[in-house]
């Protein structure tokens, strides 16, 4: 079914960019905004604007009462939900095509399964795809354990079944240690969680984050090929790279061949984004989680494919078949995009909202952005205020494009991490792309001051 | 004792508890310590502890539990 009218459950500058690709189709626009973002960018581009609700993210763009209110009364006929908020939230797709319109995006059963952690990994062993190697369930003992880790390969995770968020997790290099840190896992387990249950996983000490892009029409999948993000603070990527900087070739047709088959395993519909870990030593890559919406980062694979994704996510939510086949989907030189963020870099990167006093953006290059000369970055969302991407024929030219654009790139009023890509970008571990997931935050305890 | 004020850092909500399952961080006429904790405010989606140097007697509360704050904003009188 043709979408005529699109409902954008989101903010920021995925919303400026939703609109973009949505008017290229010449699909009309309905912006959700909060009491705080009435005059943000994306109410200024879209055809209609709709408040959903107070400042607090909870009472407006999580709610999902509210956003069904809103699109309902608007008399739109799809929703995007960008990323973040409710873009994987099954029940809010589930609603959404309940109330029998067009939801941009996978099936919400496809996000209830992608989304369950267990659920994912067990798709993925299904398809063939290599998940990071450990124990199925619990380990019983110590005996349990050692073969286990043989298998697995040291060095191990020991990591306590009811735990999360990194807590309730040692590394053993060998069996020694293995035997020594076992019993102290499990009483600390059973204090922290009440249950003293572990399993084991291969700790990968210095993988690369590399990430297929893959579209689906819940038939056919076919993949854009990947990007990398390994230079990432507290797990938020800042930095993305397409293609990924140094993947053999017959790694890249490998990675990209498994994250088809599990896409195409669970009948994907739209746009998503396999993740892995790459390990460099070895070679071996590992899936980590699907995430099943447009990326922050996915202008770096339009650069490199010539495909726009948004546009695409469009299409297939209207109904149309994959127009594309895998062997016309070339690469053609290299992307990178840096993500500024409203953040002090030289006070640990606290959020610095306020009004922007000056705006220039930056000559050349594109910039998917939300800002305006007089705009204003509230403190109730996400700091991301704009994404630099530069494409060039090489990565080595990339780099000196970035170089170049980030000095014509001007915002007064407030912090922003402009001054840490400036020093990113000459970094001769950066040029060299001998990065890991773990390299930014070493690199910053080196810097002075 | 001279009354004082504790004021916003950051503009941004401000929550009188560490999650909303859990205590508030202190209570009104309750005894802060110098360097305690009287609440957080949510900027960006980091979470900033307001603490206040000298400490005393919490008299009251300016602001409802998870309204929104700006800059400078007092947020409490302390004695």
């Amino acid at each position: 079914m043709r979408i005529r009218k699109l409902f954008i459950a989101n903010r920021g500058e995925i919303a400026v960019r939703i609109i973009r690709s949505a008017k290229a189709l010449g699909i009309q626009t309905v912006q959700a905004a909060s009491d705080a973002d009435l005059e943000m960018l994306a109410c200024k581009l879209a055809d209609n604007v709709v408040n959903v609700g107070p400042a607090q993210a909870l009472k407006s763009y999580l709610s999902i009462d509210r956003m069904m209110e809103a699109i309902l009364a608007s008399g739109a006929d799809a929703v995007h939900p960008g990323y973040g908020f409710l873009s994987e939230n099954p029940r809010f797709a589930e609603q959404v095509e309940k109330a029998g319109l067009t939801f941009v995006g996978p099936r919400a059963e496809t996000i209830a399964i992608m989304g369950d952690k267990a659920r994912a990994r067990e798709e993925a062993i299904k398809a063939g795809v290599p998940v990071v190697p450990g124990t199925r369930g619990r380990v019983a003992d110590l005996g349990e354990a050692r073969r286990a880790a043989l298998e697995i390969g040291y060095p191990v995770m020991i990591k306590a079944s009811a735990g999360g968020g990194g807590r309730g997790i040692r590394v053993a290099h060998n069996a020694d240690e293995l035997e020594k840190q076992l019993p102290l896992a499990m009483a600390e387990a059973r204090a922290a969680f009440g249950d003293d249950g572990l399993y084991l996983e291969r700790f990968i000490a210095r993988a690369r984050h590399v990430e297929v892009q893959i579209l689906g029409d819940g038939e056919s999948v076919i993949h854009l090929y990947e990007r990398e993000c390994s230079i990432q603070r507290n797990r938020q990527k800042i930095w993305e790279e397409a293609p990924a900087i140094m993947l053999p070739e017959a790694t890249r047709t490998a990675l990209c061949q498994s994250a088809t088959a599990l896409a195409r395993r669970v009948g994907y519909r739209s746009a998503g984004t396999l993740e892995y870990l790459y390990d460099d030593a070895s070679g071996e890559f590992f899936f980590i989680e699907m995430n099943t919406r447009i990326q922050v980062e996915h202008p770096v694979t339009e650069a490199v494919t010539g495909i726009d994704i948004v546009e695409a996510q469009l299409r297939i939510a209207s109904g149309e078949l994959l127009w594309l086949r895998q062997e016309e989907i070339s690469l053609s030189g290299h992307a990178l995009e840096v993500r500024i963020n409203a953040e002090n870099p030289t006070k640990n990167f606290m959020p610095s909202p306020g009004l922007v006093t000056g705006y220039t953006p930056p000559e050349t290059q594109r910039f998917d952005t939300l800002l305006y000369e007089g705009c204003r970055i509230v403190p109730y969302y996400d700091s991301l205020i704009g994404k630099l991407i530069v494409h060039c024929d090489n990565r080595a030219a990339a780099l000196i494009a970035l170089r170049q654009s980030i000095e014509t790139l001007r915002i007064e009023g407030i912090h922003t991490t402009i001054p840490l890509h400036r020093r990113l970008a000459q970094d001769p571990d950066v040029v060299a792309g001998t990065v890991h997931t773990g390299w930014l935050v070493e690199w910053m305890a080196r810097q002075p001051g | 004792m001279a009354i004082r004020l504790i004021r916003a850092p950051l503009p941004g909500m401000f929550y009188r508890r560490p999650s909303p399952d859990e205590a508030v961080f202190i209570e009104e006429a309750g005894t802060l310590e110098a360097g305690g904790c009287i609440g957080l405010v949510e900027v960006m989606k980091s979470f900033l502890s307001i603490t206040d140097d000298e400490g005393g007697i919490l008299r009251r509360f300016l602001v409802e539990d998870g309204a929104s704050v700006d800059v400078d904003d007092p947020i409490a009188e302390i004695e």
